[in-house]
């Protein structure tokens, strides 16, 4: 390229690239080397290579709450395998009809739909909470998977929407000649064509799903249904200031799948920020 | 009334002719319409039972005093009046939240903004180096990070073990009422990838074309930054604030994890959502929390507007497009 933003050349940006990188990991680097430390060196120790590697803070952090750590694993794959399904197929039924098919009110509809990806969770979380309640909800997996059953994630629907509208016409017309349904034209043209929007739809509920505290802490709250960020905030509340080790130890084994994840469809995410702006 | 109908009839009339030689692309679109409300099914669900019933119940609750057990008693106003006038909590959340969305926002548009143009035009290595920058932006959010960042900035932390390696004896930083918000602003700083990836989309737009033609006229990079890429840059630029402004106005986990559900040390870290989150399912006054919802929302209305106006004044969406 014949212009660059810094002069001194690649290396130069190279260089203050890499150092930036690193401090910004720092954090986490740490939290890995710290989590293999024996407990009294995390402080001492403020550099990434451990003396001493041990992974007693694993064995201990695993069995420290009431259940062992691989029982919350589950309840939240659980939940977050069930909340991709359902706003995989919810989301992209409506996304078919927005962006496929003609209605009365459409445009409003529409509006609608893009106005209540604005629109802030906690208007509608103390309602929500009591009708859940008084649907005796509380403590299981309704009031967290249902709304994803009904699209109510619209970021989704919008980003499908925005996908669909790029696939050529022609061939849900041709696919219309041969006879072919809403439904079938649905399934068998647009569906296949739609997978690099449905994966990233997929992998962003997945993160979102896995990391969202707010309606897990507000819904589970008996130990037997716990899922990973409450059992992590009980384990902090249960453990005095300076006992990390195995905190970080399970903290890391909490991360471990977005950080999965992410190295598998860094592809998925990185164009479903560029096109729709989601986080 | 007559003359309304008398105005009608004769527009049906007219439309009728028209209508019947389409009678076989109304059927086709009557067909098509109902497939889309059937699509549209489950979201038409949602919408109302989980949205928008759920908003318009918050609107009445919030003239109420209602705690789940009870009937909710209506109350009128009073809920919106104790707010601002006997409850120095909510206006000390109001004040935190508006430090940490007013400091933190700009701070992080500026970093995303900043290593965007660091990153940009043809630099070897540019998908890892993007990913590595975007990665806190999804682990940001989790309690697993908010627990760390306690840690990174407690009295027995990593930021006071590298200070100590030059012998500067820190302190709590998130136990003290002046720094602990700082932390949570950090926090949010650190999570400038999401941003900084609209921005890398935002500049390959750009036709390196009128770098070209500046660069014949003798711009230098800081006049060609000035010119080109800030006034094609605004309108993402905007869309960044305005959704960055939204979303962290609702920031809840990293300050609840971090001061241990309590918003502390001296309510520092007490935000909005935080302490929505105390009144209505600690203390179960769910009309007072409902109330602080509707005032939330109408926060973010607000600013989301007063955003758009101001937009007529800075951003640029070209004239020729």
């Amino acid at each position: 390229m014949l212009f660059r933003p810094l002069k001194g050349g690649p290396v130069v940006r190279h260089i203050l690239l890499i150092g930036f990188g690193l401090v910004m990991l720092y954090p986490l680097l740490w939290m890995i080397s710290s989590s293999l430390k024996p407990e009294e060196l995390i402080f001492r120790e403020p550099g990434l290579w451990p003396s001493e590697i041990t992974f007693e803070n694993y064995s201990e952090g695993w069995f420290a709450l009431k259940h062992p750590f691989g029982y919350y694993l589950w309840n939240s794959a659980v939940i977050t395998g069930l909340s991709v399904v359902a706003n995989l197929v919810a989301c992209s039924l409506a996304a078919y009809a927005f962006a496929r098919l003609n209605f009365p009110l459409k445009a409003f509809w529409f509006a609608i739909m893009l106005g209540t990806i604005m629109l802030p969770h906690h208007v509608t979380i103390v309602p929500q909470y009591i009708m859940f309640s008084e649907l005796g909800m509380i403590n299981t997996i309704w009031p967290l998977v249902m709304p994803k059953v009904l699209a109510t994630d619209a970021f989704f629907i919008f980003l499908m929407v925005q996908f669909i509208r790029t696939l050529p016409r022609e061939l849900d017309e041709a696919a219309e000649i041969d006879g072919a349904g809403y439904w079938r034209i649905f399934i068998r043209v647009v569906m296949p064509l739609c997978m690099p929007a449905l994966a990233t739809t997929a992998i962003f509920t997945f993160i979102w799903t896995w990391n969202d505290f707010l309606s897990q802490l507000l819904y589970l709250n008996n130990p037997d249904n716990f899922t990973v960020p409450v059992a992590l905030r009980t384990f902090l509340d249960a453990s005095s200031d300076s006992s990390w080790g195995p905190m970080f130890a399970m903290s890391i084994i909490a991360l471990g799948p977005i950080f999965g994840f992410f190295l598998a469809g860094q592809k998925y995410l990185i164009r479903g920020v560029a096109t729709t702006g989601l986080k | 009334m007559t003359e309304v109908s008398v105005a009608v009839k004769p527009g049906r009339a007219v439309q009728e002719p028209a209508r019947r030689g389409r009678t076989r692309s109304t059927k086709r679109s009557r067909r098509e319409a109902r497939a889309a409300y059937l699509f549209l099914a489950p979201w038409f669900v949602g919408l109302l039972v989980i949205t928008i019933g759920p908003i318009f119940a918050s609107l009445y609750l919030s003239f109420t005093d209602y705690s789940l057990l009870e009937e909710a008693k209506w109350i009128g106003f009073d809920n919106y009046v104790k707010m601002f006038t006997e409850d120095p909590r909510f206006v000390a959340s109001l004040k935190v939240t508006t430090i940490y969305v007013i400091v933190s926002v700009p701070l992080q548009l500026a970093f995303a903004l900043a290593l965007a143009l660091v990153l940009d035009r043809g630099l070897r290595g540019l998908p890892l180096y993007r990913s590595i920058f975007y990665l806190p932006s999804l682990l940001g959010g989790s309690v697993a990070i908010a627990i760390l960042w306690r840690k990174v900035f407690g009295a027995e932390g990593l930021v006071n073990s590298v200070l100590a390696v030059f012998g500067i004896q820190g302190q709590g930083w998130v136990g003290h009422p002046d720094y602990a918000l700082g932390t949570l602003i950090l926090l949010h700083v650190w999570t400038f990838g999401a941003p900084m990836i609209i921005f890398l989309a935002g500049l390959r737009q750009i036709p390196s074309s009128y770098y070209e033609a500046a660069a014949v006229d003798g711009a230098g990079l800081l006049r060609q930054f000035k010119s080109i890429t800030l006034p094609l840059l605004t309108p993402i630029i905007f869309f960044n604030l305005v959704l960055e402004l939204i979303k962290s106005f609702q920031s809840f986990t990293q300050s609840f994890i971090v001061s241990g559900g309590k918003g502390g040390p001296a309510d520092s870290t007490l935000f909005y959502t935080l302490y929505l989150y105390l009144q209505g399912f600690k203390n179960y006054d769910m009309g007072y929390a409902a109330a602080m919802a509707w005032v939330l929302l109408l926060i973010i209305a607000g600013l989301t507007g007063v955003n758009f106006l101001a937009s007529k004044y800075w951003v640029f969406y070209g004239d020729t497009k």
